[in-house]
């Protein structure tokens, strides 16, 4: 009995130091990766490849999804809205939503599991292939060369679609608002325009887009860099990078938040 | 400057409290083809990652150019990596660029050299290893023997001192192997390099190497001219070399008793 708690307590502490351990192999990762972005800014050519790939490339699940969000918010808003006799306000309801929340969140998630598995499979597979070897032994670092470009591409992508993201979902909630239920067209843009302010809710958002492009992009370059080089390693790998950046914008979003309507 | 470029001193090198080399000594001759051999697991690509600076020894040191390799700053490691070509057991081609694009790129990362001297240069490098006609394809459109020797080219471009093959002969067809055995020899004599091989074939390692260390238990067990170690009656070298079944390495890995074992039935495990 006493040899099962023990094991038991084992086991918990040797997760517990792994946990810190990782923690600690990701932050010095961080570091690495910033030290090293000033040679990747001199090989700008990458960090714009890898703009297209990653951010480019996940246009078309954003907008399609935002698309459809912004349509459900309106019906959803309209719903509750016009019990209250503030229809009118449908137009404030989707784009505070969007802009505040909804666009910089949603894009995030969809980020991890477009962009964030891409990038984190691709690291893996580099290394199980030893590709990343040989690139160190051709004395060229590949946190330089392959990290950094992916980090800041990741970086300035997140805030660009989740700006569309917002863009696209006004839109869809506009289509079901006005030409479909019949909100006045002047009421929808006028409320919108009165209510949205340029510093607390689209700088927030942009800054919320901004930390969540850190955080996911991060966590999935560090996953990859950090697979066991078999298929299972990349293929868990890119399951925890899916698991980890969504709580992390979750988690990052609600504390943002907390400061942000606080302030 | 030393006869030898590469020098491996009294190294030990393991990881998780067991010992993979015991105090290993080697010295590599410049202008020479030198064979590390030994069966699988005996950490041969082991000592290459050490040579390269890739791990860290537990103890002694390796000299590369006179420089201790586990010594020097990042700077100082990349300047003496800059020395070092290595061809990887399957190649290792970054499959997001061409077969021109893989030779290019060392060239491109270390020089400022322009476009028209990159493309003679990767003209000659895949012409040595015959495969100019393969510039535009990519790393998957290419056979194993083909990957590899598109590797040996990038290896070899920028003209190192040393190139080292890890395993260079795994996987392929006669025609292959071959054809990248007469290439580890005429491009070591044509660059004056020297050529660390990493093999556990025997033939084709012989008719290349102008001396062989083999490795097993985590130290040189015997090292000699291919010609000695042919002749060799030491027990190990004798099974190593004409590939005897049983012998000092038995056929069965370390287990209990095989009737106790059978015995102990299911639930014992």
């Amino acid at each position: 009995m006493l040899s099962k708690v023990s094991s038991a307590l084992r086991g918990i502490g040797h997760r517990l130091i792994d946990r810190v351990w990782r923690f600690g192999s990701g932050a010095r990762f961080f570091v690495y990766t910033l030290i090293y972005s000033g040679e990747s800014f001199r090989r700008l050519h990458l960090t714009i490849r890898e703009i297209y790939f990653t951010g480019v490339m996940s246009l078309i699940i954003i907008l399609v999804s935002a698309f459809f969000v912004g349509m459900v918010l309106a019906l959803q808003g309209y719903n509750t809205l016009q019990k209250y006799g503030s229809s009118d306000a449908i137009g404030v309801l989707v784009a505070l939503s969007l802009v505040r929340e909804l666009g910089p969140v949603v894009t995030a998630l969809l980020f991890a599991g477009r962009a964030g598995t891409a990038i984190t499979a691709e690291i893996g597979l580099m290394k199980a292939t030893e590709q990343l070897s040989a690139m160190e032994m051709m004395a060229v670092s590949p946190i330089a060369r392959v990290v950094a470009p992916r980090f800041w591409a990741g970086v300035i992508s997140m805030p660009l679609l989740a700006a569309m993201f917002s863009m696209v979902g006004v839109l869809g909630g506009y289509l079901v608002a006005v030409p479909l239920i019949g909100v006045d067209n002047g009421a929808f843009w006028s409320q919108m325009q009165a209510n949205v302010d340029w510093r607390v809710d689209v700088v927030n958002g942009v800054i919320k887009s901004f930390v969540f492009g850190v955080a996911c992009t991060m966590i999935a370059l560090f996953e990859g860099f950090d697979a066991p080089p078999t298929a299972e390693g990349v293929s868990r790998a890119t399951t925890r990078t899916v698991v980890n950046s969504s709580l992390a914008v979750l988690g990052l979003d609600f504390i943002m938040t907390s400061f942000m309507i606080g302030a | 400057m030393s006869d030898n470029i590469v020098e491996i001193d009294n190294l030990s090198f393991g990881y998780k409290g067991r010992l993979l080399h015991k105090g290993i000594n080697m010295s590599f001759a410049r202008g020479k083809v030198i064979a590390i051999m030994g069966g699988s697991g005996s950490g041969k690509t082991t000592l290459l990652r050490l040579i390269g600076g890739q791990l860290k020894p537990t103890h002694g040191k390796v000299l590369v150019d006179g420089e201790v390799v586990h010594k020097q700053n990042r700077h100082g490691l990349y300047l003496l990596r800059r020395k070092m070509g290595m061809l990887f057991q399957f190649g290792a081609l970054f499959t997001d660029l061409s077969v021109y694009e893989n030779v290019a790129f060392p060239i491109r990362e270390h020089t400022d050299l322009p476009e028209s001297i990159v493309r003679d240069l990767v003209m000659m490098k895949l012409n040595a290893v015959g495969l100019r006609g393969a510039r535009n394809l990519m790393p998957t459109e290419l056979s194993g023997g083909m990957a590899r020797r598109v590797a040996l080219a990038r290896a070899i471009a920028l003209d190192p001192a040393i190139i080292m093959y890890d395993e260079p002969f795994t996987g392929l067809d006669p025609i292959s192997m071959s054809v990248t055995c007469n290439l580890i020899r005429s491009l070591n004599d044509a660059l004056g390099a020297t050529s660390i091989l990493v093999t556990h074939d025997v033939k084709e390692a012989f008719s290349i190497a102008d001396y062989v260390y083999i490795v097993a238990n985590g130290v040189v067990e015997t090292e000699g001219t291919p010609d000695d170690l042919r002749k060799s009656e030491l027990p190990f070298v004798h099974q190593f070399v004409h590939g005897e079944v049983d012998g000092p390495v038995p056929f069965h890995y370390a287990a209990p008793d095989y009737k106790k074992d059978m015995l102990r039935g299911h639930d014992a495990e």
